[in-house]
């Protein structure tokens, strides 16, 4: 003890003390980061479907994104973004992008379930990340009121807080999330596609993910309790129909009322 | 007059229900207000409904409002739901968005008179405003109204004072989000704004107090105020009698129309129904504000597409295009340790209070400019006041930009183009937009004129093309009836009003300037056809050129 005590004046002390903080923080920071990563592995593909999903990426992906996902100017690199983000982007029509933009913008998808997983597994394959989620998290059998509050704090500042979407900068957009899958919604959720951040499982819990999962598949199948909902866009469509439909509904009365007149 | 007349017969009632009504009238003297009120005369025109829109709007409010007053509960206490919407089942939560959802889902026809008063609001200012803009376009605040168009603009501020509080009232989170920015606009307020706003929100916003306090003023002082200048509004159509719109035989000594009863109020007792039932339609169909989306407020959370209703619209428009830094240059200063945001305060002050000045100001500067003392009670076209349309055509497109900004993030999503690019785009028009506006309206009001000099003078084209003996081709031209041409000359058309000396024999400065305005106003003139000019048009038979710069007589009607 006494040595410790007298080494705290030493005039390295405290450079060994600041690079101790650092590793500690650094070491927590990386635990808790691949919080996700530790279920890289649950999902399991067959070595003939990395094979197959090789074959797939070579002929469709890797003009952009490289010979061995590596990444090029136009593209990212895609060892360690796992298999979630390619059943995302591919999944949802996203990638192959038809065209480059603000964000990749969703269409008819490309690829079948089959070549989906295929290239799912050999991108998996380049380096551990995010796995395709297990069906008990996208069973909707939540809390939905607890994943309501999630999402509100979460995701409503720009999915909007009944999920109908809203704008980004520069011509992004947060989508609306009514038809999407519950496994696109959670895979969003842990790779953070496009303008998206990730929220990794220290952030939001798999089981928050399900809740918030279940909240959104409960309120569109609640519907609107109140008629229809006008797109669910808030005072903006509510204020242009009462001018246009209430008030144009109105203005042909008083015509028809005072038509038989002077 | 007519109480003398009917005191000297002795009127003896044959049945009981006659012997009531008598027994009432010989003591309030009903029988006499009737026949004067019902004897009033109304001219009618689709336009001049928009009024009474407004205060059948303001009925349905009070009724359902009253509804709505027997199961809302302004307490800002904490609870947890456990009505039976399960996507907020066990939330925490304050007792009024509690409430407010027990009437949305748990009380029978709740939701429907929730629907029904809110739909009632927007609908209410909005026929205002529509009301308002008739007025104006038709300048039928010239005197003798112009302390009714005061009124109106009072009712108009009242109106949005009204709606806000109650778009306050859920405690839903779309509405927490509101007050917030009305927290952020009270603390920009140099010096005072703090003060106001710990004053208001009792302590820091949100603090426990706000709901109620909002509350009352929703449910007691508000309305009443509105209330009582609907009251004064109405008392003073009927002093002024209603205004009309050119036509033969009106004049601004009579008013043309039909008598209030029994027909006319018919119609408007009818109208008042036709409008319940379109905002019990709207209502039972379309959903409005759905507090249930928003959950309860929080102060962290803001949703995407987050705006007020439509009429406090145009003020978060004006915020949303106000940028926070040019450049270098910045909005937010630090003076003596006060902050002073110029970002905020500007934006959410100063167009609205350009607006309303100029709104409650317009009728005395006009006066001003023309000189013009007289009383109207016949309306122009708008067309015939090229300079006032386009005056009030550029108001409201600056009104407009600033009302779309609002809506920015949905313009951008919905059109697919970059929110950015909306703003700049806003920025732009904001401040050329109205300038735009002026020029074109004034040219398409001119143009229009000028259209219906030609037919007064010509007649109507009629597309028959006729060849003459020597083989010319002329289109046939048929004269209009009388009705019509009377709509098309039967206007005046000032010219500008020099300077003029005083008592003193000085032009003073005020005046030179009121003589510019006056030019400004009314240089570009077309003046309708004289009878000179009509007598030679028609009678050389067909369309000789008439020499435009002959004499001009004001008619006579």
């Amino acid at each position: 003890m006494k040595a410790l005590s007298q080494k705290r004046r030493h005039p390295l002390a405290a450079i060994a003390l600041l690079l101790l903080g650092l590793l500690v923080t650094g070491g927590l920071y990386a635990v808790a980061t691949t919080v996700n990563q530790a279920k890289a592995d649950t999902t399991t593909f067959s070595a003939n479907d990395t094979q197959e999903g090789a074959k797939l990426f070579a002929a469709n992906c890797a003009t952009c994104h490289g010979m061995g996902a590596s990444g090029t100017k136009d593209a990212p690199s895609l060892v360690g973004v796992g298999a979630a983000a390619v059943d995302f982007q591919v999944g949802t029509g996203r990638m192959p992008m038809q065209m480059n933009g603000p964000q990749a913008q969703e269409k008819p998808r490309q690829f079948n379930d089959e070549q989906t997983k295929q290239l799912a597994a050999y991108v998996a394959s380049l380096g551990a990340g995010p796995a395709i989620p297990d069906a008990s998290l996208l069973d909707e059998k939540g809390n939905a009121a607890k994943g309501g509050e999630l999402f509100r704090v979460n995701c409503a500042m720009c999915h909007n807080a009944a999920a109908a979407g809203g704008a980004l900068t520069r011509g992004k957009f947060a989508p609306a999330l009514a038809g999407v899958s519950g496994q696109h919604i959670y895979e969003a959720m842990v790779t953070g596609p496009q303008n998206m951040p990730v929220f990794n499982d220290a952030n939001i819990s798999p089981e928050g993910k399900r809740d918030i999962i279940t909240f959104l598949k409960t309120i569109e199948a609640n519907g609107s309790p109140g008629g229809n909902d006008l797109g669910s866009l808030g005072p903006v469509s509510e204020g242009l129909f009462v001018w246009v439909a209430g008030l144009g509904v109105i203005i042909a009365f008083t015509i028809w009322l005072t038509s038989r007149t002077s | 007059m007519s109480a003398s007349s009917t005191a000297e017969v002795p009127f003896v009632p044959k049945t009981n229900v006659g012997r009531i009504t008598n027994f009432v009238d010989e003591r309030v003297g009903g029988s006499g207000i009737l026949r004067e009120f019902g004897r009033k005369v109304f001219p009618d025109h689709w336009s001049f409904m928009f009024g009474e829109v407004a205060l059948y709007s303001f009925v349905i409010l009070l009724m359902s409002g009253t509804f709505l007053t027997f199961f809302f509960d302004p307490s800002m206490a904490e609870t947890h739901y456990t009505g039976s919407y399960t996507p907020l089942s066990n939330v925490e939560m304050s007792v009024a968005y509690n409430s407010s959802l027990n009437i949305s889902f748990d009380i029978r026809g709740g939701l429907f008179f929730r629907q029904v008063h809110h739909w009632a609001a927007l609908l209410f200012v909005a026929s205002l405003g529509v009301h308002m803009l008739r007025v104006f376009f038709t300048g039928a605040f010239r005197k003798p109204r112009e302390m009714n168009w005061v009124v109106g603009g009072v009712l108009l501020i009242l109106a949005m004072a009204e709606g806000f509080t109650g778009y306050s009232l859920p405690d839903d989170l779309l509405s927490g989000n509101g007050l917030r920015i009305i927290d952020g606009v009270i603390k920009s307020i140099p010096v005072i704004g703090t003060y106001i706003s710990f004053f208001l929100f009792g302590g820091e916003f949100p603090g426990t107090a706000i709901i109620g306090r909002l509350y009352v003023l929703h449910i007691l002082l508000v309305p009443a105020m509105i209330l009582l200048m609907i009251v004064i509004h109405l008392f003073m159509v009927v002093v002024h009698k209603h205004t009309q719109y050119p036509g033969p035989g009106r004049n601004d000594g009579n008013v043309v129309g039909y008598p209030l009863g029994p027909v006319y109020a018919a119609k408007a007792g009818g109208f008042f129904f036709i409008v319940f039932g379109v905002v019990a339609l709207m209502a039972a169909m379309f959903t409005i504000n759905p507090i249930w989306n928003y959950g309860p407020y929080d102060p962290s959370p803001v949703s995407a597409g987050t705006q007020p209703d439509w009429y406090i619209g145009f003020v978060d428009g004006a915020l949303r295009l106000m940028p926070g830094v040019v450049n270098d240059f910045h909005f937010e200063y630090i003076i003596f340790g006060h902050v002073l945001t110029l970002n905020v305060l500007l934006p959410a002050l100063v167009p609205a209070g350009i607006i309303f000045t100029v709104l409650f100001t317009y009728p005395w500067i006009e006066r001003w400019i023309t000189k013009d003392d007289r009383e109207h009670h016949v309306l122009d076209r708008p067309r015939n006041a090229p300079t006032r349309t386009a005056i009030g055509v550029a108001g409201f497109t600056w009104y407009c930009v600033m009302w779309a900004a609002a809506g920015s993030d949905l313009i951008a999503t919905h059109f697919h183009v970059a929110l950015n690019d909306v703003t700049y785009w806003l920025r732009t028009l904001f401040f050329i937009g109205p300038i735009i506006a002026f020029m074109v309206t004034k040219r398409v009001a001119l143009a229009l004129q000028r259209k219906d000099r030609e037919i007064a003078l010509h007649g109507r084209e009629t597309g028959r093309i006729v060849r003459l003996p020597h083989g010319e081709f002329i289109e046939v031209h048929a004269p209009l009836d009388d009705y019509k041409q009377y709509k098309l000359v039967g206007f005046e058309s000032p010219s500008p009003l020099s300077a003029e000396p005083n008592e003193h024999g000085v032009v003073t400065r005020k005046e030179k300037r009121r003589a510019a305005l006056s030019k400004w106003f009314f240089e570009d003139r077309v003046a309708p056809a004289t009878p000179a000019e009509l007598e030679a048009a028609h009678g050389h038979g067909h369309h000789e050129a008439i020499e435009a710069g002959e004499e001009q007589k004001s008619l006579s009607h």
